[in-house]
């Protein structure tokens, strides 16, 4: 029995882990494998849609700044133009279309000049004194020799002003002068300013040897400008790129060629700015995520255990129904045998005793007064007598155990049976220094059940406890109540404080045949037959003992709630039957 | 009074022989029959027996079935049943189907003696009121 104990909980334990395992894995797999895709696919669209989003915007402030610089070369050509075929001195005429570019454009252009071939500025216009300036050693002078328009990169020049310088060679017959503008830098870099992404994207211009065209407050690392620079560009096309910086953070560049001049539009954005959103929208997916686990892990923990609880509770109930179906079916069986063999025993019996009665007959009617041994003869026949009666007894038990005497079910009290019972055997009890106490609970429900075999469980029970209590007295309880542990049942408790049952016979007290009275004093018969009364009667009967303090005997008997409409339904069937 | 005649009905021979002659030995006047069948047989045949003492368990006609039959036919005649039962169903049936009494195997044969003189009693008392009741009769016939 205790060996199968720890075998179910094993089984129970490892039913619990199977579930478990089968509920970790049936769910954590759709779970991680549909968040993993849905942020993997999320991050990838979102992704491409900021690339997307940075790279028309980039584009379109590149060709905005391209626009801006080839009008203003475009002005600068026409000047051009107009002084080949100027008829004014070079100063009215810078004087006049200066005037004229301002009220056109503002503030952008500076200043213009006019340089001869050697690099002597011979006429300018603007607000300061540059007239008869030299600038054969500038860098820009020497490239704009070389072509036939130049725009400078942004430098500080004479003036000590960062700005840049569109320049157009006019050619003469003999010779050529370069007419030049300064384009205000101020206004230019409004241009590339105003481009603002979220908190910390913002762009710049660098040219090809990677110096800042324009105002930025970011500081650059010149390994990283270098990078961008040497970066393979077309026309028009962005290049998408991730940089690190020294210090560990990470950022986004977007850069774009110009057409007109080889300079860099460069976007930058911190990635954790650029990608906040998703961030946001990732990091509440792992919080969902984790919300997920751990109520998985609550189900796949908690779950199994109250399941196999609940198993376990059934098993347990159906084994005591087994346990019970069996038992009641070993004293069917039992009650059989005992049956029949009572019957076949009957009958010898009776011709045996019928025949030592015979022959005490013969003997008084015979001669044999003077025979010695006629005393022994009557002694053996008394003998033969006595325990041809005990046979009887002994089979007329067994054939009571097989069929109970009177089943006729009626409405019973129990409290009057046991009442009854006790008065019956109270003298017996008085004679053994015994007392009969009662504690029987008022109002207990009538129950439907044969009164005739309650009285024979109720009465074996406390003749076993005189029994038990015969040579040294004691005191015998016997309790009626509602039960507090099984629901509409009543429970009766017999209980002495007597010797008490040893361990090693508490088993086998139901047992038929089992008894330790002296041979010929009990069958063994009384426990089991009581036993199957309450089975049939659908109660329990259990026994709790203790050597040298007593014994309690408890019977439980379901009762069932009468309610109106029952007694209704009685009414009608007996007028039915009447 | 008279000496009792009985009829015992058992199909164990061996009870049945004994218990004859122990009764025989009492100055009863016995016979003994093996089977429900032949007791009718021998109640046809022989006025003089007052009381039956029917075993209940029999192969063939069984007692219940006997003493029914001899309850139809001799409705005067008293049956005791004889029962190796402990149950006291067949008994109680017995009774309701008008025997006068039931024994358990084994029974003590005093016992048996007192169950038979009672019967008898009883059934010489109404014999006695029919006769009473037909003399009067012939007697009221008289006037």
């Amino acid at each position: 029995m205790e060996q199968s104990l720890t075998d179910r909980k094993a089984f129970y334990q490892i039913l619990v882990r199977k579930i478990t395992i089968l509920i970790l894995v049936v769910s954590f797999f759709p779970l991680i494998l549909t968040t993993g895709l849905l942020v993997y696919r999320f991050h990838i669209t979102y992704t491409d849609k900021i690339q997307a989003h940075i790279s028309e915007l980039v584009q379109k402030h590149t060709q905005n700044i391209d626009t801006f610089l080839s009008e203003k070369l475009g002005n600068i050509q026409y000047l051009s133009k107009l002084f080949t075929h100027n008829q004014h001195g070079p100063d009215a005429f810078l004087e006049k279309h200066l005037a004229l570019l301002k009220d056109e454009y503002g503030d952008v252009f500076t200043d213009l000049g006019l340089i001869n071939e050697k690099g002597i500025q011979f006429a300018y216009k603007g607000p300061f004194n540059l007239e008869f300036a030299d600038y054969s050693d500038a860098q820009w002078f020497i490239e704009a020799v070389k072509k036939p328009f130049y725009i400078s990169d942004v430098f500080a020049g004479l003036r000590g002003h960062p700005h840049f310088i569109i320049a157009v060679k006019i050619p003469s017959a003999e010779s050529y002068n370069i007419i030049r503008a300064t384009i205000n830098f101020g206004a230019f870099n409004s241009l590339v300013e105003s481009i603002h992404i979220g908190k910390t994207g913002i762009a710049f211009i660098i040219n090809k040897k990677g110096h800042l065209q324009t105002q930025t407050r970011v500081e650059f690392e010149q390994s990283i400008i270098t990078s961008i620079v040497g970066q393979n560009y077309k026309d028009y096309e962005t290049i998408f790129s991730k940089k690190k910086e020294s210090s560990g953070k990470r950022f986004l560049c977007v850069s774009s060629t110009l057409k007109n001049i080889e300079w860099l539009m460069v976007f930058r954005q911190d990635i954790n700015d650029a990608f906040s959103e998703l961030w946001k929208t990732q990091i509440l997916t792992l919080v969902i995520f984790i919300l997920g686990c751990i109520a998985i892990l609550l189900v796949a923990f908690l779950l199994p255990k109250n399941i196999v609880k609940l198993i376990s509770k059934a098993d347990t109930k159906s084994e005591s129904m087994n346990k019970q179906v069996v038992e009641s079916g070993k004293l069917a069986t039992i009650g059989e045998l005992a049956a029949g063999i009572a019957h076949e025993i009957n009958n010898p019996v009776a011709i045996m005793v019928e025949e030592a009665g015979w022959i005490g007959d013969l003997l008084e009617e015979e001669d044999l007064k003077e025979c010695e041994n006629l005393n022994e003869f009557t002694r053996a026949l008394e003998q033969i007598n006595t325990q041809g009666r005990r046979c009887k007894e002994i089979t007329h038990k067994l054939l009571s155990f097989a069929r109970k005497t009177d089943t006729t079910v009626n409405d019973v009290q129990i409290n009057e049976v046991i009442t009854e019972m006790v008065s019956l055997t109270d003298k017996m009890a008085m004679y053994n220094n015994i007392t009969i106490e009662t504690d029987l609970h008022e109002g207990i429900p009538y129950i439907r059940i044969s009164p005739s075999e309650l009285q024979q469980v109720i009465l074996n029970l406390i003749n076993n406890a005189i029994d038990a209590m015969e040579r040294t007295g004691g005191k015998i309880k016997i309790e009626t109540k509602p039960s507090a542990i099984e629901k509409d049942n009543l429970v009766i408790a017999v209980e002495d404080n007597g010797p008490g049952i040893p361990k090693d016979n508490l088993g086998r007290i139901f047992d038929p045949f089992f008894t330790t009275k002296a041979v010929g004093k009990g069958t063994g018969l009384g426990l089991s037959i009581c036993y199957g009364i309450i089975q049939k009667m659908g109660g329990k009967i259990d026994v709790h003992s203790q050597v040298g303090v007593g014994t309690k005997f408890r019977i439980w008997i379901p009762f069932q709630k009468v309610t109106d409409e029952n007694i209704e339904n009685e009414d009608n069937k007996t007028i039915k039957e009447s | 009074m008279e000496d009792a005649k009985l009829l015992l009905v058992d199909d164990e021979k061996g009870f049945l022989d004994t218990i004859t002659k122990r009764l025989e030995k009492r100055k009863l006047k016995v016979w003994a029959v093996y089977s429900g069948e032949d007791a009718l047989k021998e109640l046809k045949n022989n006025t003089a027996i007052e009381v039956v003492v029917l075993d209940v368990k029999m192969p063939g006609m069984d007692g219940i079935e006997t003493l029914v039959e001899i309850k139809k036919r001799f409705p005067l005649m008293e049956v005791i049943m004889l029962t190796g039962h402990a149950t006291v169903e067949t008994a109680i049936d017995g009774m309701k189907l008008g025997a006068f009494d039931y024994l358990m195997k084994p029974c003590d044969i005093d016992t048996l003696i007192s169950k038979v003189k009672e019967a008898i009693e009883k059934k010489r008392q109404h014999d006695e009121k029919i006769m009473e009741a037909r003399i009067k009769e012939i007697s009221d016939r008289m006037v």
